[in-house]
């Protein structure tokens, strides 16, 4: 490597008459820094758009043995900008930071008040939540369009928990949510292209165009559920998971608001996360995906160890309405969103950490918000052109393992198929 | 001088007439045009002002003005007591309302959609509808369930069920579903100053349809009886049944159909149970064929019921041909356009069931 760079700097030098005399790889790196602008080279497009098992990380340079997409960077970029230059070498490669202290229920001891945070965790983070967050807002877009029709209940806002609580568990995991339910979707392994074409109703979509906003589902995921309510259920729930000790962490999304209905108006305590009663519980600063991680591995190590259930509440906000025919300003005033929005945003959160701590540059940040926008917009352009499911997968999927069955059309000289 | 024309306007719905009502002169005024979203209101506001005893509870009825708007503004008149806001808990408060009507208040308890009253069906039926025969006679409950039932467009397969089978199929309850905003207002009137526990069926996507109203269905004393089916068009050929938005479905076929010079008589049954199966009787016996048309699933469905009643009683042997259903298709209903467009009774289903039925 340090032949290759070596190689490179030299010919550079001659080119522009300069002394080579970097001899180490620190200093053919710095040296080499004056003649490309280093920035993290966008997410390559198939890894963007096919569908990930688990968030891969961009290619990130850590530190170490960042050369060679330095190298290829150059190489690719024909036109040397000398920018301000900052080497890899130059970003914290891992702090710790403080983060808000949980209020604890039934627990002596809870999640640490210290996170540490790697620079390629923070770019996964920063990631996932842009993503998300473009993801909604497209679809809010369509939506308004009519590309999108029936029910549409966007997460933009609390895109923090959703990339937290993925972060702090394993695919192997088994995870439930209600209908607020893309960024799930996205954090547990379904393309956007797949569930823009979900929400667009085609064939490409995950459901195959059959299910909709609300019914996506993925290994480990059951969904996307759309009949909440009848609040008993869950504490049917607490006593079994109790009773039984199983290993189950019951998340509550506090954005503040039940529909159009405020938490006090419907609420007579508004302390979720003491609900679980005689199962232990932490309330969580839901806008801060550090906070959010820390809170849900201490309570996975938790359940691991035998110890369970247990209840979390985030503390979150959402900035749409509580679906897209709700304009969401009838029970709350745009100033409080406003407020939210410029004081608690969870990616300018994020951004504000990993920029104050010198771990990513704005421009790289800068560079991964293009190519978000852009995989977004790729990913929705597929959806709107994409076809509608065949009108002979209308009666598939019935029942699973069964021999085919006739199906009654509209009408008894209707008979229709459907095939497991 | 009232009471007569009171009398006529009951036998002669279908005219539009010039009406005189107690001392007042009017004008012969055009009906206004008044969608179902404005008739319920006007129902419901008109009996919340006529019975102290009669409230409004559920999901965002008061200071949101109804999820559907259909409650618009009667929060703002009649307060906190009248209309209430509940949490997002069915079972909870379907279970607070019976007992609010066996104690002997008049509840309305709205489902935001009847796919959420599957969450409280057990106080629906085992605490509402068995109630009188269980106490024979002693308890009485006087409540409605009301809320949107059925497909509307693009919610998918979890808010897209039609209940009136489910519903009808229990003895203790009548189950309404109105078709026009005439079928609306009356309806509502009538199953809210009902003594028994009514399910009222409404359609998200007629909320919006204006209708004419006549004069007289715009009194407050106005009320449609619950039990009797309205024939919305004469016919000679083929019958058909229909409630709900497929009423609309229905004319619109009979309108291309005569002019074919095939005159279909078209049935708005407006209650399920009880059903008038003495209107669709008469009808068969005229035309000799019968075609029902519902959006629910054809299983064990109201269509299925009809069918059953016309062969028990004395029209199976006017019948001249078998009688065909139009129904849903027998799945959960899709998401994408396309798939649920097709997973529905299309005009042109009901045509082509017509045709087949007349042979031609």
């Amino acid at each position: 490597m340090q032949n290759m760079l070596s190689l490179l700097y030299s010919a550079l030098c001659r080119l522009t008459g300069r002394a080579a005399g970097a001899q180490t790889v620190s200093e053919l790196l710095i040296g080499l820094s004056e003649y490309a602008s280093l920035t993290l080279p966008a997410v390559p497009p198939d890894l963007a758009q096919t569908q990930r098992l688990t968030p891969k990380a961009p290619p990130v340079v850590g530190a170490k043995a960042g050369a060679a997409p330095l190298a290829s960077a150059s190489l690719a970029a024909p036109v040397a900008r000398v920018t301000a230059s900052r080497t890899y070498s130059d970003f914290t490669p891992q702090v710790t930071l403080d983060i808000k202290k949980c209020e604890l229920h039934l627990l002596e001891e809870g999640p640490s008040a210290k996170a540490e945070l790697t620079r390629e965790q923070g770019l996964r983070y920063y990631r996932t939540m842009q993503t998300v967050r473009r993801m909604e807002l497209k679809a809010d877009q369509l939506y308004k369009q009519k590309i999108i029709r029936g029910f549409c209940h966007l997460y933009d806002g609390q895109e923090a928990c959703a990339a937290g609580v993925e972060a702090a568990i394993n695919p192997t995991d088994h995870l439930i949510t209600a209908y607020r339910a893309h960024a799930y979707t996205y954090t547990r392994g379904v393309s956007v292209k797949q569930v823009l074409c979900e929400l667009t109703g085609r064939r490409g979509g995950v459901s195959k165009g059959k299910g909709g906003s609300m019914h996506m589902y993925a290994p480990r995921f059951y969904g996307g559920n759309g009949i909440v309510g009848a609040q008993g259920q869950l504490f049917e729930t607490f006593n079994m998971a109790a009773l039984w000790k199983l290993p189950c962490i019951f998340i509550c999304e506090n954005n503040q608001y039940g529909m159009g209905t405020s938490a006090e108006r419907a609420s007579a305590s508004t302390d979720y996360y003491k609900r679980g009663d005689y199962i232990p519980g932490i309330r969580v600063d839901g806008m801060d995906v550090l906070c959010v991680r820390e809170a849900v591995k201490f309570a996975a190590d938790l359940c691991r160890a035998g110890k369970g259930p247990i209840v979390l509440e985030l503390q979150t906000y959402r900035y749409h309405g509580h679906s897209m025919s709700d304009p969401g300003v009838s029970y709350r005033s745009r100033e409080e969103i406003q407020e939210v929005r410029s004081k608690n945003d969870p990616i300018a959160l994020l951004k504000e950490q990993m920029l104050s701590n010198n771990m990513a540059s704005a421009e790289e940040l800068k560079e991964m918000d293009v190519a978000i926008r852009k995989e977004v917009e790729e990913a929705a352009q597929f959806a709107t052109a994409d076809s509608e499911p065949p009108l002979d997968d209308m009666c598939n999927h019935i029942f699973k393992n069964d021999p085919p069955l006739e199906v009654r059309g509209t009408n008894p000289w209707s008979v229709l198929k459907s095939v497991s | 001088m009232a009471l007569s024309v009171n009398s006529l306007l009951r036998s002669g719905r279908n005219a539009v007439l010039v009406l005189r009502r107690r001392a007042f002169h009017r004008s012969a005024q055009a009906a206004v045009q008044v969608t179902v979203r404005d008739a319920l209101n006007q129902a419901l506001d008109e009996e919340l002002e006529r019975d102290e005893r009669v409230f409004l509870l559920g999901e965002e009825v008061a200071q949101y003005d109804g999820a559907y708007k259909v409650s618009r503004g009667l929060w703002k008149k009649y307060g906190d007591k009248r209309v209430i806001d509940t949490p997002i808990s069915e079972m909870g408060f379907t279970g607070i309302a019976v007992g609010a009507a066996m104690a002997g208040l008049r509840p309305i308890c709205e489902f935001m959609t009847f796919n959420f009253s599957m969450q409280a069906i057990d106080q629906v039926i085992n605490s509402a509808a068995k109630t009188c025969y269980m106490s024979a006679g002693l308890q009485a409950v006087p409540i409605v369930f009301r809320g949107p039932n059925g497909a509307s467009a693009g919610v998918a397969a979890q808010h897209s069920q039609c209940f009136a089978a489910w519903y009808a199929h229990c003895p203790g309850l009548k189950v309404v579903s109105p078709w026009n905003s005439e079928d609306a207002k009356g309806l509502l009137k009538s199953a809210i100053r009902d003594d028994n526990p009514v399910v009222f069926l409404e359609n998200e996507l007629m909320y919006g349809v204006p209708f004419e109203m006549s004069d007289e269905a715009q009194s407050k004393d106005f009320t449609v009886p619950i039990g009797k089916a309205k024939v919305e068009r004469q016919g000679s050929h083929v019958t058909l049944v229909s409630h709900s938005r497929y009423v609309s479905h229905c004319l619109d076929a009979a309108n291309v159909l005569a002019k074919e010079g095939i005159e279909c008589e078209v049935l708005n049954l407006r209650t399920i149970r009880p059903m008038d199966v003495e209107s669709i009787e008469a009808s068969v016996m005229k035309t000799n064929h019968l075609v029902t048309v519902e959006g629910g699933w054809p299983q064990f469905g109201v269509g299925a019921e009809i069918c059953a009643r016309i062969m028990e009683g004395p029209a199976f042997n006017y019948l001249d041909a078998p009688a065909i259903r139009v129904t849903g298709v027998d799945i959960p209903m899709p998401y994408a356009k396309i798939l649920e467009d097709n997973s529905l009774p299309q005009i042109k289903d009901i045509i082509f069931s017509i045709k087949k039925t007349l042979n031609v």
